[in-house]
């Protein structure tokens, strides 16, 4: 690609001003590099080429906000990968996570995380929040024609407003339609067990450890009923993943300690298979 | 019948060159420079929001002197150059010296073929694993590149900065004397000892134990302290070290890009 200068000097697009954004830089300039603007031929069954990423939980806390997965990632019946990374680090105050197709989105994922940091690194600050939300959702929606043959992929962003002081949410459907949620969110063939989860487990003076210990409950609820979303795997030491984003930046917690609470939500079930009980009034 | 106006090419390539460091004598100076943690890179700019220095990619930063809006433009070739390299292969793949040829090769280029020649001389700095894996790039306005060791001064007056430099330069000295050191080299422009403060001071760092993204910008308050300290190193040479990097560590709260 951009070896191929002519004379060896960067070609005037590289040089000109006028776009912020590396997407449509790469669109001039490497089109070939997108991913979502080759056409693709019809055919039915074309969805089951990559797999399925599934559950994504994510919960704000007090100054902060949590994103968790599981690992597994299903092509059918099959197990495909049981320790697949489905979260990202966006840019120091977001992350992002996708659920779906799981070739194209985690392309997608890259290809954010670049038009972040260019962005910073064009304008000398980074995009606001709500920048960062629209920008994904208008990527979202260049893969709109892929979603329509079944490559269908929603992210779910994370990050830490500097302005307000707080931890938000944003989820997206395969059109780019773009949705804040408050307070928790889950996405994936799980979301449905693991929002019911969070719902009883998710209170407004949640700590940072217990929004964390949250998140690993709720996706261990979404591995029992849906058999898309996979455990902690104690044995293979495979644990979810799980992003805190805070003040203080983003930060990915550290495996050990991920399998600190792991083991203490699996030995919780051992006690009790149904997990915490939530009080009745 | 006239004559076309003949001119040789070596009169031609000196006039250009003649004009080009013209140019650049007109601007302020800036320096980079190897410290404990990395690389230092000061640059004596009025503006605090028109930067002489920026980050290209994850370990490699940028800086220039000369006129603003060509080396602008150099800035935004390299930082799309770098992002499109890092996402079409991988990040680690982005290197310094990959950017040093580009930009020598369009400023030899521009050199050669245009009638202005750019008014500019810019380094590339990328932070390598250890001191010893450090690269230091200093690309002048003809395309000319040369690895640097340790330390480079340009702009203005760059003899008499970079001789400045040399005399206190250290590569193990902590970022306080290594700052002190930048602006006791950048005080010796055009002849003059200037006095010199954070508001004329743009001052960001390679920081090589930070985690994926090295560079960091100094500013505010931390860079009036930082300021502080180098003045304190400055008195006393000998006990600079073990206050100077005191402070370090709490104050990357304000790390904003």
């Amino acid at each position: 690609m951009s070896e191929a200068f002519e004379g060896g000097r960067l070609p005037a697009a590289y040089m000109n001003p006028g776009m912020s954004s590396f997407t449509e830089f790469l669109g001039a300039v490497h089109p070939d590099l997108l991913p979502n603007w080759r056409d693709l031929p019809q055919a039915s069954g074309a969805h089951q080429l990559t797999p399925d990423a599934t559950t994504i939980v994510a919960l704000t806390f007090p100054g902060g906000v949590v994103l968790a997965g599981d690992r597994r990632a299903t092509a059918g019946n099959v197990i495909a990968n049981r320790d697949m990374e489905k979260l990202f680090r966006a840019d120091e105050f977001s992350a992002v996570a996708i659920a779906g197709s799981a070739g194209i989105g985690i392309e997608l994922a890259r290809l954010y995380q670049v038009e972040l940091e260019h962005y910073e690194k064009r304008e000398s600050r980074p995009l606001s929040l709500e920048g960062k939300a629209n920008r994904l959702a208008n990527m979202l929606r260049g893969n709109l024609g892929l979603a329509m043959q079944g490559f269908v992929v929603v992210p779910l962003l994370v990050g830490y407003d500097e302005a307000r002081g707080i931890g938000r949410i944003f989820s997206y459907d395969p059109v780019g339609g773009r949705y804040e949620e408050q307070r928790y969110h889950s996405i994936g063939s799980g979301s449905v067990f693991a929002k019911g989860s969070l719902k009883k487990l998710f209170t407004d003076d949640l700590t940072e450890a217990q929004a964390v210990e949250a998140a690993v409950q709720s996706l261990y609820d979404a591995a029992e009923d849906d058999s898309a979303t996979g455990g902690p795997d104690l044995h293979r030491k495979i644990y979810p993943l799980v992003d805190i984003v805070t003040e203080e930046g983003y930060r990915r917690l550290p495996t050990d300690e991920v399998a600190r609470v792991a083991e203490t939500v699996v030995a919780g079930r051992a006690e009790r298979p149904d997990g915490p009980i939530a009080p009745l009034s | 019948m006239s004559m076309p106006f003949y001119v040789s090419p070596e009169q031609s390539m000196k006039d250009k060159a003649d004009y080009a460091r013209k140019g650049i004598a007109r601007g302020r100076s800036a320096v980079v420079l190897q410290y404990d943690g990395g690389i230092l890179l000061v640059a004596d700019n009025m503006s605090r929001t028109l930067h002489k220095i920026s980050e290209l990619y994850d370990r490699v930063a940028f800086a220039a002197v000369g006129r603003g809006n060509e080396f602008e433009n150099l800035r935004l070739g390299g930082v799309r150059y770098a992002d499109a390299h890092g996402y079409a292969y991988d990040r680690r793949d982005v290197t310094g010296r990959m950017l040093a040829n580009a930009y020598a090769q369009t400023l030899g280029t521009v050199f050669s073929e245009s009638n202005k020649p750019w008014e500019v001389e810019i380094v590339v700095a990328e932070v390598g694993d250890d001191a010893d894996s450090d690269q230091i790039y200093r690309i002048t306005f003809d395309g000319s590149v040369a690895d640097e060791k340790g330390l480079v001064g340009m702009g203005g007056s760059a003899e008499a900065v970079t001789n400045a430099l040399k005399e206190r330069f250290d590569p193990a000295a902590p970022l306080s004397e290594a700052l002190s050191a930048a602006m006791y080299a950048l005080s010796h422009e055009q002849h003059e000892r200037r006095e010199l403060d954070a508001a004329n001071l743009e001052v960001a760092v390679l920081e090589r134990a930070r985690e994926h993204r090295k560079f960091r910008r100094i500013r505010g308050a931390r860079l009036e302290r930082l300021i502080e300290e180098a003045r304190a190193a400055d008195g006393a040479p000998a006990s600079g070290a073990g206050g100077a990097s005191a402070g370090d560590g709490a104050e990357d709260a304000e790390n904003g890009a």
